[in-house]
């Protein structure tokens, strides 16, 4: 009993008075001010049941389709937890560097039409995974206070009043939702800014979409995200008033509601007032939060252990099995492709859109780690991109590292590889960008000085502008007789060559 | 809520039933204030044991990992639910006005 006595609040405390320093975001917040900021991420798991009874887990059914008498609350029913379930959320705690410990469900009492038996279970003070931490791709290490397991709420639609005074309005509920297995992923409040809190969010899809443990879309609900947010004198250590904001529904909204409640709270205290804790709810229409209930009401939801069910005690065996299973995260990828020769930011976008596996191809194949990734980044942000053959792909860096395919070429020649999954050679020879030796091309560039030998005296003899100005003068002319074929530094080359000669 | 060494008041009694929604009479808040303090005072006899080292049970039953296959099974009660309750609309379950915000 003795462990159910502790506050609710006691560890989100203690770890909101442990913050490490960060530097602040620049811009979201006026001069002198910066944010403070945890998020609570729900997850839903993408299992094909529910978390305590075989009813589907589905999104979109017909309502009341996918209920169960247990995710009913009926009486006489007793839950039993889906093991696909516990060990999709091993794989997560793992993959957030969590320790995965022996753990305890426990009933969050609230008496609410969504949640029919009158209590969620959930876990409290024996979390599956505590203690972790994720790299973002900027470096920022954000600290993970816990991920536990709990069971999802149904849903209610609220059906509003006619205007007359009997008529209240009345809800009406749908319970395919609920008990559909959740993770929350409690942060530390290490994240200091909008920019910054979207990039926690996006590094934690993206680990969710890798591992399987969900399908990590917010448009359906699988993410769902709640920002404790405040704000204090920049570079103080002090910890202000927070408030919690709830209903953020996409990255967007998430950076909206963050710069909005932020700004809300500078108003305050520099009008000589201060922010009230208090739940606030998102209104994305309005770009704006507004009020809820204030914490002041003390959120007494008399947790103890769930006497329906026993411990959940994964042994080391079953943890490191999970582990050697797990695939390779984006932060893994990211690190791989820095270490190939990779540019840390083109590395992370490479990561993000998934075309990190095909650049690390590429590079494998000889082709130039930095060309890859400039046209990963680039040409590459196109439908049917995955589908790129990385031997060709490949070919074509090297045919544009060698000189054979100007930048430009290039990019023409990838857009049509892309389309008809054609070898590079074979589009370029189509395209007429027949590779231009550097013979013919020096040959064009002499006929170019013996015509125009004033402008050829101005860009020997000129000052740094004069030079330029003429460089761009010869290139202009070897494009326009070479169809554009020509490769610009190649060009260059050979009319500092000329020159040198001189 | 309350630790086991405070005493437990008539005020906390009023609060818990308040929370779990029940109203009590002044008689039963008296009855149940008596008959709560006297779990307590049991509980307390067990904090009086030595229990360093000893693993906290978390169930009576000394099992862990209780699991089932992630296999589904629909009974498909959906109708029959909707059927028995009170009211229906949409097919989904009609309830009053939720009082407050969802928790």
């Amino acid at each position: 009993m003795t462990e159910v006595e502790q506050p609710v609040s006691a560890t989100m405390l203690s770890s909101w008075a442990s913050i490490s320093d960060v530097p602040r975001e620049q811009g979201a917040l006026p001069d002198g001010w910066e944010f403070v900021i945890g998020l609570e991420v729900h997850a839903e798991l993408a299992t094909k049941t529910k978390m305590f009874s075989p009813a589907r887990n589905q999104f979109g059914s017909p309502p009341n389709t996918n209920v169960h008498p247990v995710c009913l609350g009926l009486p006489g029913t007793l839950p039993v937890v889906n093991g696909f379930a516990v060990e999709l959320s091993i794989r997560l705690g793992l993959a957030l560097n969590c320790t995965v410990q022996r753990c305890v469900f426990a009933r969050k009492n609230y008496f609410y039409p969504d949640m029919p038996k009158d209590y969620q279970i959930s876990q409290y003070d024996r979390p599956l995974n505590i203690s972790g931490w994720v790299e973002l791709a900027s470096g920022h290490r954000v600290g993970i206070e816990r991920a536990h397991m709990e069971e999802d709420t149904g849903k209610s639609t609220h059906v509003g009043a006619s205007g007359r005074i009997h008529d209240a309005g009345y809800s009406l509920v749908d319970y395919n939702r609920a008990g559909v297995p959740l993770i929350e992923i409690v942060s530390h409040p290490d994240i200091r800014g909008p920019e910054e809190a979207k990039a926690y969010v996006g590094e934690l899809q993206a680990i969710l979409i890798a591992i399987g443990s969900s399908d990590g879309k917010f448009e359906e609900g699988s993410l769902r995200v709640d920002a404790n947010i405040s704000v204090r004198p920049a570079g103080s250590d002090e910890l202000r008033t927070r408030c919690e904001v709830k209903n953020v529904n996409s990255l967007r909204s998430l950076g909206r509601a963050i710069t909005y409640e932020g700004k809300r709270h500078v108003d305050l205290y520099e009008a000589g007032e201060h922010p009230r804790q208090e739940t606030r709810h998102w209104d994305e229409a309005g770009g704006r939060t507004r009020a809820g209930r204030s914490k002041e009401q003390a959120e007494d939801y008399r947790y103890f252990a769930d006497p329906d069910l026993v411990p959940v005690d994964p042994s080391p065996q079953w943890i490191e099995e999970i582990r050697a299973a797990l695939p390779s995260l984006p932060r893994d990828r990211r690190i791989a492709l820095v270490a190939m020769g990779a540019d840390a930011k083109a590395a992370a976008i490479a990561v993000d859109r998934d075309m990190d596996g095909l650049a690390v191809e590429a590079i494998n194949a000889g082709a130039d780690p930095g060309r890859v990734l400039t046209q990963v980044v680039n040409n590459l942000a196109v439908d049917g991109a995955d589908t790129l053959d990385s031997h060709n792909f490949a070919e074509l860096v090297k045919l544009e590292s060698g000189g054979k395919l100007t930048s430009t070429q290039a990019k023409t020649v990838l857009a049509e590889m892309v389309v008809s999954g054609r070898a590079p050679t074979d589009v370029a020879i189509e395209l007429g960008f027949e590779a231009m030796d550097s013979s013919s091309l020096e040959s064009v560039i002499d006929g170019l000085i013996a015509d125009n030998a004033e402008e050829w005296e101005r860009f020997v003899g000129g000052d740094d502008r004069e030079r330029g100005k003429m460089q761009g003068f010869f290139t202009g002319q070897v494009m326009k007789l070479t169809k554009g074929q020509a490769d610009g530094k190649a060009v260059n080359q050979i009319l500092q060559g000329r020159r040198n000669r001189q | 809520m309350f630790g086991v060494s405070e005493s437990l008041s008539r005020d906390d009694v009023a609060k818990v039933a308040d929370l779990a929604m029940l109203t009590l009479t002044e008689e039963e808040l008296d009855t149940f204030t008596g008959q709560l303090a006297a779990v307590l005072e049991h509980a307390k006899d067990v904090e009086a044991l030595d229990v360093d080292g000893v693993a906290p049970t978390h169930h009576p039953y000394p099992l862990s990992n209780v699991f089932r296959a992630d296999e589904v099974d629909d009974p498909q009660v959906g109708d029959e639910a909707l059927a028995a309750a009170p009211a229906a609309e949409d097919h989904q379950f009609r309830v009053p006005p939720a009082l407050g915000e969802e928790p």
